[in-house]
């Protein structure tokens, strides 16, 4: 639809999201900082994360992040550093605690119940017998050889 | 008055006459939707017979309207407001016409053409159609017609003027400009306004109080038509993403995308349980409520679109009183249909029993696992309003998500697939197929251990991608050779040619499916990325491939400025090829693009992005390899081109009377 182009317009609009200056020399270092920027949304954008977005905070949150994962910084301790700054509007997963269990848990809750509901409708529908009795055999045989 | 002005007086009045002509519509939707509606209660034929050209001239009312709109974009008439906020002399003409639906005015007037289209087509190849539904249905759809006619006349009107037409436009947005988002939308219009018709079908048999195997039938074409054009309006949209935004992204799960991919899948569990209802007369109520959902996530769908309401972090253009209208027409009809299906749903009996292993049954959990993913997506999708509004928590619920919660759905689908597709109706046995479902199972199996083994790292996604896709592949193949019978290989392909299309169909939307998924799978866990500062004559090395910035270049384009380098690919010491990727600026819209330049393979697509000159001089540029990226659209064009074989089929052809049918349909 055309707002889909009007969003991805405006996600998409600069197109640079991680920079060669930004990268860390350490690959493992990078690598880590990579996969959790792509879990990390970036405050003022639309639905994007800091790996690709290309807005000044998000630039600087992506330097903010390796400085932390240099300075030794656990994978958790990093988010954790992001989102007591930011709230959990950063994080892109949202975390499975309070009303979020509603989130989590409604689809598989509802697969559990439509399952039921499947499974009785298919149990009601079973044919009790539907083999031809002695009686109507006669009668088709009578049916087919005219 | 000279002949010559005359003309030009005429040519100024187009403008006010294509919208008289939309305010005439709206006059004949309204008669539409009340007269026949009466006369099929009544059983006044006469008073039904309004209904077919009543569609008809509703249809070339709107026709007339969108021609005129497309004729001001062609000819840059800057008196007309819209056409100046979206267009401009110096834009190629395909973006002129494009340009139409462009925007949020034009788009709602395609919307509400191919509204009238599919009203029309009803009321042209409704012919086998009894009298009375097909008035109830031309009503019914004539009502969701008025709803959209005012929603434009009083909200989007397309034909305001301007007391003083500016000398140019002010363009339309430049990504716009671009083959791929041309015709994203009609597609999608076409799919989410085709399920309108399974909607006007269910009310009007819920209305009449009887749905039998040739509801069913009747129903099945418009919803696979809607669902095929959904599939190609997501595929373009998701293929646009992938070559123009820069880092070959195909999917974001963002709001926008959710709200056409919700009403794809609903539809999509929608021809499935239509088939049982067609053939085992069951399932019929449920099938109802799927018809009517499917409608209604269509039209939330543009409620999320058009109001902005789940993206209002950067309000555009949003309009919060067009929202509210969208979610009245909403309320008022899904709430209405489902009111309606409260009442009589239980008046549909059931005739058809079957056993626990068989079609109906697996129909029914593709039912299920369709519908619930469907959930998934729209509880999803909703989250950040709804945990805001009660829980007073502002959150995001992103990819991270979707991929954790939506994934194991579509993974138990493929599992179940082609059991599913091959057992037999009423009551079905595996002991048949023990052995063949076996040698499946083990191929699949190994291509999977092959993917794992070759790969470097450990990640599953890749294999089990590739082994989902090969049982599914496989498993479709597998149905149509036993569909084939018992004897030599020369008589069973020849049968394989007699088979209906339909069969043809399920088997090509089937692999289709099976090809999506290897290709999603595969893509994403074997990407390479390389991002590097290189300068002119440098080469490096990425995978298997070497990559060489020969040169860039500045020049102008027909409305934009461009920076192009030319980078040459290598295989060793051969050259594949050289690419050009580009950075543009459109300068009326003060606005940079970025153009990807793309070496399309079969195993692979070669992706390279040039970026910002650095100042330690050197461009930063990005290389990626994209190992099978074309099978995800591949799948998409085989799942639509499976529509198109089921829907050639003669049983399904909308104009079979249902007189003509055999009694017995044959098993598939």
């Amino acid at each position: 639809m055309i707002r889909l182009f009007m969003v991805l317009i405006l996600l998409a609009v600069p197109l640079w999201a991680v920079e060669p200056g930004e990268m860390l020399d350490d690959p493992v270092l990078e690598e880590r900082a990579r996969v959790l920027s792509q879990g990390l949304r970036c405050p003022v954008c639309r639905n994007e994360s800091i790996d690709e977005s290309n807005a000044t905070l998000a630039q600087e949150l992506r330097l903010v992040l390796r400085e932390r994962l240099v300075a030794g910084d656990t994978d958790q301790e990093a988010v954790d550093y992001m989102v007591a700054r930011y709230g959990e509007f950063v994080l892109l997963r949202p975390d499975a605690s309070g009303a979020n269990l509603i989130l989590w848990l409604a689809a598989p809750a509802l697969l559990l119940v439509a399952l039921g509901i499947g499974w009785a409708t298919i149990r009601r529908r079973a044919p009790v017998d539907d083999r031809l009795s002695d009686e109507e055999k006669a009668e088709l045989d009578k049916i087919l050889r005219s | 008055m000279s002949p010559g002005s005359e003309l030009r007086y005429v040519w100024r009045m187009l403008t006010e006459l294509g919208h008289f002509a939309l305010i005439l519509g709206f006059g004949v939707a309204i008669v539409q939707m009340i007269v026949p509606m009466i006369g099929a209660h009544r059983g006044n034929a006469s008073w039904m017979a309004v209904a077919e050209p009543a569609a008809t001239t509703q249809f070339l009312l709107v026709a007339f309207s969108f021609a005129v709109l497309t004729w001001a974009f062609v000819t840059s008439d800057f008196s007309l407001q819209l056409v100046y906020a979206n267009s401009h002399t110096a834009k190629p003409m395909i973006y002129k016409i494009s340009g139409v639906w462009g925007n949020h005015e034009g788009s709602m007037l395609l919307w509400l053409l191919i509204l009238t289209l599919f009203g029309a087509s009803a009321a042209w190849f409704g012919g086998g159609l009894p009298a009375r539904l097909r008035a109830r249905v031309l009503a019914v759809q004539a009502s969701i017609g008025v709803a959209f006619f005012a929603f434009i006349l009083f909200t989007s009107n397309p034909f305001l003027r301007l007391a003083v037409p500016p000398l140019n436009g002010r363009d339309l947005n430049p990504l716009l400009q671009d083959p791929g988002l041309a015709f994203h939308p009609p597609f999608l219009y076409l799919g989410y306004v085709g399920l309108s018709m399974s909607f006007s079908f269910a009310v009007a048999a819920l209305i009449e109080g009887r749905v039998d195997a040739a509801w069913g039938r009747w129903v099945r074409p418009w919803t696979l038509a809607a669902w095929m054009f959904l599939t190609v309006g997501i595929a373009l949209g998701s293929w646009w993403a992938y070559y123009e935004l820069g880092w070959g992204g195909f999917w974001f799960w963002d709001p926008v995308e959710n709200a056409s991919f919700m009403p794809w899948l609903i539809a999509a569990a929608l021809l499935h349980s239509a088939i049982v209802v067609e053939k085992r007369e069951a399932l019929k109520s449920w099938t109802i409520l799927l018809a009517i959902l499917a409608f209604g996530f269509s039209l939330l769908g543009a409620f999320i679109v058009r109001s902005g309401v789940l993206t209002s972090v950067h309000a555009f253009a949003n309009d919060p009183a067009r929202g509210i209208l969208i979610l009245i027409i909403l309320a008022v009809f899904l709430g209405g249909a489902l009111t309606l299906f409260a009442a009589r749903a239980g008046a549909m009996e059931a005739k058809g029993v079957f056993s626990v292993v068989s079609r109906e049954s697996a129909l029914i959990l593709n039912n299920i696992l369709l519908a619930v993913s469907c959930f998934v997506v729209f509880i999803g999708t909703i989250w950040p309003l709804v945990a805001e509004m009660l829980f007073g928590r502002t959150l995001s619920v992103g990819p991270p998500f979707f991929e954790a919660a939506f994934t194991p759905f579509m993974v138990a689908l493929a599992v179940a697939l082609p059991l599913g597709s091959i057992i037999a109706w009423k009551r079905g046995g595996f002991s048949r197929l023990k052995s063949s479902l076996t040698a499946l199972l083990v191929v699949s199996l190994a291509f999977g251990a092959l993917a794992f083994a070759v790969q470097t790292g450990r990640s599953a996604l890749g294999p089990v991608g590739l082994m989902l896709g090969v049982w599914v592949v496989g498993g479709s193949l597998l149905d149509l050779w036993l569909r084939s019978g018992r004897d030599g290989v020369a008589v069973r392909l020849r049968r394989l040619r007699r088979l209906p299309r339909a069969d043809w169909g399920k088997a090509v939307a089937h692999i289709g499916m099976g090809v999506t998924i290897f290709g999603i799978a595969a893509m994403t866990a074997w990407e390479k990325e390389d991002i590097r500062i290189a300068d002119i004559g440098q080469r490096w090395e990425v995978g298997q491939f070497a990559f060489t910035l020969d040169d860039v270049r500045e020049f102008e384009g027909p409305n934009y400025l461009t920076t192009m380098a030319d980078m040459g690919v290598w295989r060793g010491d051969r050259q594949l090829g050289t690419l050009q990727p580009e950075k543009r600026f459109y300068p009326v819209a003060n606005m940079p693009t970025t153009e990807a330049a793309i070496r399309n393979g079969v195993l692979r697509d070669i992706y390279v992005v040039i970026g910002d000159p650095q100042e330690s001089g050197g461009y930063a540029v990005r290389v990626y390899i994209k190992p099978f990226a074309n099978w995800i659209w591949g799948g998409a064009i085989l799942m639509a081109l499976g529509g198109v074989l089921s829907l050639s089929d003669r049983r399904l052809r909308v104009g079979a009377a249902a007189a003509k049918m055999p009694k017995a349909v044959p098993a598939e």
